[in-house]
């Protein structure tokens, strides 16, 4: 029943809102609101832990003369996704509101909608439900981008949207044709997709279809024009969704269901994605270097990291799975910290060009110290939580390849070079006529980075009660391997 | 039967209205008789029924489009009086046209014979020839019907050739019997029997607007008033490819060889160049005339992944692309008023200054471009799943990447009134206007989430 609650409770919150009219209401509601869902989640959590490791399992018909049904439960991957979609959602929010947005009650509304399709997705047992949820988390994110953003939103909003619809297409096209390929009578539940009969030539057309669709998602190189773009040209807001969690869908649909439904093209294509997701990662990290606009920076090296996860996914080990796992947890609160980090430079110097900032840390110390916080988070330090996610996806990936863990271990040393050279410039140093008037952070702002500084340290110095939810489900998965 | 019955005493009723110039009670008579005519069609649910030697049989498909076409007029007629409105000339011409024309419509659902498809076509077209017509001033509009006459006629002439032909090589315009000399026949049909069948279709294709034949819609459309574009686009298009489908099940069983070819192929043209040349469109009637030319190829899957399911599909699908159509060509409809003109760039802003036709359109081609959790999703979905299950893997494959295509254009509008800045035009619009337009977008979102109420009625 809690997992039903999870998907209903923000529809219902994002259908009331468009009712508020004051500004200051709408805010309020809406952070109480999500707070309520990470309530939720946290409960969900602690009875999955605790009393029963049932799933939390819903089932009820829908469709069940094609086999589909409204299935929704939550194993330990799930858990971790749901419990990272409701702790960033209200950080998300209460960081929203140093902005005026105009239109705030469809802002906030949006944001809603989209945590409850995204945690849909996340907690489907249903392919077709699956992919019910994974487009409609297009829609409110193409608004809030396409709505909000800035310069040339128009366009780099679309170009997303038409690339992610496209992959979700062929994802489509792979679902039906496997959802005949199941044991009679055919359906769409996991567990049925999961026992489909497939010839090689097959496993491989549907690994194909399925690997654009997450590859574009995610992004894996060479499927990642449109993120750079997107995250600048985004709101503050809209970034963080589509970083923090939104890409995570694709990783999680690998993990879910691309990996048991199709393991045989997996194996065999496995060197291949994990070629195409280092190249990202050397491409993007030198792209990275190169960039004088901070968002820019940080889109790029989301793509660095995210080939990281990706590449640990392929590598099937338990290591590098559960590495992926965690890490994906890890970059969602990294990569949202560093967008607030950024959206705070940028709205009290109005600009974010690297070049012309420099010396905040005189003036912002506060400012400066979550930064760097974040940011050796986000480099992977030891006693951070990027570490424990960096370090298990890198030791799995050298039980796969030495070459491969050792070409991938570049990203370590890169995201050192451009994150740490990027604090050098805007943080140290002089400050000039940009940043003389800059102010530190506010109580009300610490208050957003303070749940992230927490998370940061807690998954870095304890990583073992989120590494042990996952750990049978990701042995699950990689038992179809074999 | 007893739907075309009394449909025909609806459409007589309202020209006896007109002749007693009671022109205010026209349309609260005709949405009377729409309910009327729709309730008596549903009472014939599950009672299998021949009429005359036949001639007209109804069934559970004939009922299920019946009942399709009568709402999808009773939703039309919902827009009539704000489109009409201020018009000082006597309107029940137009409205009893449009009802014969609905009648005729039924026939070709409900038909047991080739004459009566043919009856029902001609009922159709020649109705629609003068509704096309109707905006006499308007230079377009006789541009309009007279293309539309031209080609209509001549494509008549290739209809009534192929029952010519089929007759000539069957002997018999019964269905059944067909049916009975098809299997005779035992796939090694006469050359005559084939061209017939050839000029049958090419005939039908081009009521339903299917590539090649397509080529009178755009101009026709966009010359057609508005209200008459959006009979056209649902009523007409439904009841073709019903009677296509209808001819196919009922003598084939199905079908294969030849023409499983031909209608794949243009399927997939339909698909393709229907949504490939939308998005080219400088405005939004001709949009949605493209719009419905793709949406035919998606509708002709049906016809060639034939099955028990797909009778389901297409009614799903019918329904749906129906009602989000209307939805659209309600809000052009306001759009033209109050602009003169439907270039996209009229829509800008339309968020700001009319939020609930801006939400309405929106979730009318989002709809209309599959996009889930609505109706069109729903459609689109059960119709790949019926294709699929009969191997039809690359048509899938085409029509899917139509859909991809179809984001580029279904997106322009939703963009302009988004994202664009206003231009200042407010739309005047009367509140039992947006009740129905809200009405219509419930019932897309409606059938998006409890598609079951649907599927498995067939």
């Amino acid at each position: 029943m809690l997992t039903v609650i999870l998907i209903l409770l923000p529809l219902l919150l994002s259908l009331i809102i468009i009712a508020i009219r004051r500004e200051k209401a709408i805010r309020q509601f809406a952070l109480a609101g999500s707070l309520i869902e990470f309530g939720v989640a946290v409960a969900a959590f602690i009875q999955y832990k605790t009393s029963c490791h049932c799933n939390l399992l819903f089932t009820a018909d829908w469709l069940s003369t094609l086999g589909v049904s409204l299935k929704f439960g939550m194993d330990g991957i799930s858990l971790l996704m749901v419990m990272l979609t409701t702790f960033l959602v209200p950080v998300i929010i209460l960081a929203s509101f140093r902005h005026s947005y105009h239109r705030p009650a469809a802002f906030y509304s949006l944001i809603l909608l989209m945590e409850m399709a995204l945690t849909g997705v996340f907690v489907s047992f249903d392919g077709l439900v699956f992919y019910i949820f994974w487009e409609l988390a297009l829609i409110p994110a193409y608004f809030i981008c396409a709505v909000w953003g800035g310069n040339d939103r128009i366009r780099i909003t679309f170009k997303f949207f038409i690339y992610t619809f496209t992959g979700s297409l062929f994802m489509l096209v792979a679902l039906l044709y496997l959802y005949f390929k199941t044991p009679l009578p055919h359906s769409f539940d996991f567990q049925w997709l999961y026992a489909a009969t497939l010839t090689p030539v097959e496993q491989t057309w549907i690994f194909g279809a399925f690997f654009l669709a997450f590859a574009i998602k995610i992004p894996i190189f060479p499927l990642h024009t449109w993120q750079p773009d997107t995250y600048s040209g985004a709101p503050a807001a809209g970034s963080m969704l589509l970083a923090g969690i939104m890409l995570k869908m694709g990783i999680y649909g690998m993990i879910r269901w691309m990996i048991p439904v199709c393991h045989e093209a997996v194996q065999q294509y496995a060197s291949v994605a994990i070629i195409l997701a280092i190249t990202g990662i050397v491409y993007a990290s030198v792209i990275a270097i190169r960039q004088s606009d901070m968002k820019r920076l940080v889109a790029y090296s989301s793509i660095a990291h995210v080939g990281l996860i990706a590449a640990g996914v392929f590598a099937l080990t338990p290591n590098a799975m559960e590495g992926a796992v965690i890490q994906m947890v890890s970059h969602g609160i990294n990569i949202v910290g560093l967008f607030i980090v950024i959206d705070i430079i940028e709205q009290r110097t109005g600009t974010r060009t690297i070049g012309s900032l420099g010396g905040i840390a005189v003036k912002a110390p506060r400012l400066a110290i979550v930064f760097m916080i974040i940011l050796l988070g986000s480099i992977a330090l030891p006693l951070t939580n990027g570490f424990i996610g960096e370090f298990l996806l890198l030791l799995g990936l050298f039980e796969y390849s030495m070459v491969f863990a050792a070409i991938a271990g570049l990203t370590i040393i890169f995201s050192a070079v451009y994150m740490l050279w990027m604090y050098q410039r805007t943080m140290l140093g002089k400050t000039n006529e940009t940043t003389e008037k800059i102010s530190d952070l506010s109580w009300s702002e610490m208050a957003v980075f303070v749940p992230l500084v927490i998370m940061i340290i807690w998954i870095g110095l304890f990583p073992g009660l989120f590494l042990d939810v996952a750990l049978p489900d990701v042995m699950q998965v990689l038992n179809y391997i074999k | 039967m007893t739907t075309i019955i009394s449909l025909t005493i609806l459409g007589v009723l309202v020209l006896f209205l007109g002749i007693m110039k009671k022109q205010s009670w026209l349309l609260p008579v005709i949405l009377l008789g729409l309910v009327v005519s729709m309730g008596l069609t549903i009472m014939d649910w599950n009672t299998f029924k021949v009429y005359y030697h036949e001639m007209i049989v109804v069934d559970n498909v004939s009922v299920a489009f019946s009942t399709v076409l009568i709402f999808s007029a009773f939703l039309i007629f919902s827009l009539a009086s704000h489109y009409y409105r201020g018009v000082q000339r006597p309107l029940d011409d137009i409205f009893g046209v449009m009802i014969f024309a609905l009648a005729g419509a039924v026939m070709m659902t409900s038909y047991g014979n080739l004459i009566m498809l043919f009856l029902g076509i001609e009922t159709l077209s020649i109705a629609l020839y003068v509704l096309a017509g109707s905006h006499k001033e308007a230079i377009t509009s006789n541009e309009a019907t007279l293309k539309y006459f031209l080609l209509g006629s001549f494509l008549s002439g290739f209809l009534l050739f192929g029952i010519a032909l089929i007759y000539g090589s069957s002997g018999t315009f019964d269905l059944q019997k067909i049916s009975v000399y098809v299997s005779s026949c035992a796939g090694d049909y006469p050359p005559m029997f084939l061209a017939g069948l050839f000029l049958l279709i090419i005939g039908l294709a081009f009521k339903i607007a299917i590539v090649p034949f397509h080529f009178w819609a755009p101009d026709v459309y966009e010359g057609t008033p508005t209200l008459l574009t959006a009979f056209m686009a649902t009523v007409v298009k439904t009841a073709s490819i019903v009677a296509m489908f209808r001819f196919f099940t009922h003598t084939f069983q199905g079908i294969h060889g030849a023409w499983e070819t031909t209608i794949w192929v243009m399927a997939a043209f339909t698909i393709l160049l229907g949504n490939l040349t939308g998005v080219y469109q400088p405005n939004l009637k001709r949009m949605l005339a493209y719009s419905s030319i793709s949406h035919s190829g998606y509708m002709l899957l049906a016809v060639v992944a034939f099955s028990p399911m797909s009778e389901n599909a297409l009614l799903l699908y019918t329904l749906s692309y129906s009602i989000a159509t209307i939805s659209a060509f309600g809000i052009l409809i306001l759009i033209r008023e109050a602009h003169g003109n439907d270039y996209f760039s009229s829509l800008n802003g339309m968020a700001k200054t009319n939020p609930l036709e801006a939400f309405c359109l929106t979730v009318a081609m989002l709809s209309l471009a599959g996009i889930p959790p609505l109706a069109g999703f729903m459609a689109k979905y059960y119709l790949f799943t019926t294709a699929l299950e009969k191997g039809l893997v690359w048509l899938v494959i085409v029509a899917i990447a139509g859909s991809a295509i179809s984001v580029a254009y279904y997106f322009k509008p939703i963009m302009a009134m988004y994202l664009k800045e206003s231009n200042g035009v407010k739309l005047e619009v009367e509140t039992s206007y947006k009740v129905h337009l809200f009405f219509m977008t419930m019932l897309i979102i409606l059938i998006g989430l409890l598609p079951f109420l649907l599927i498995g009625l067939l």
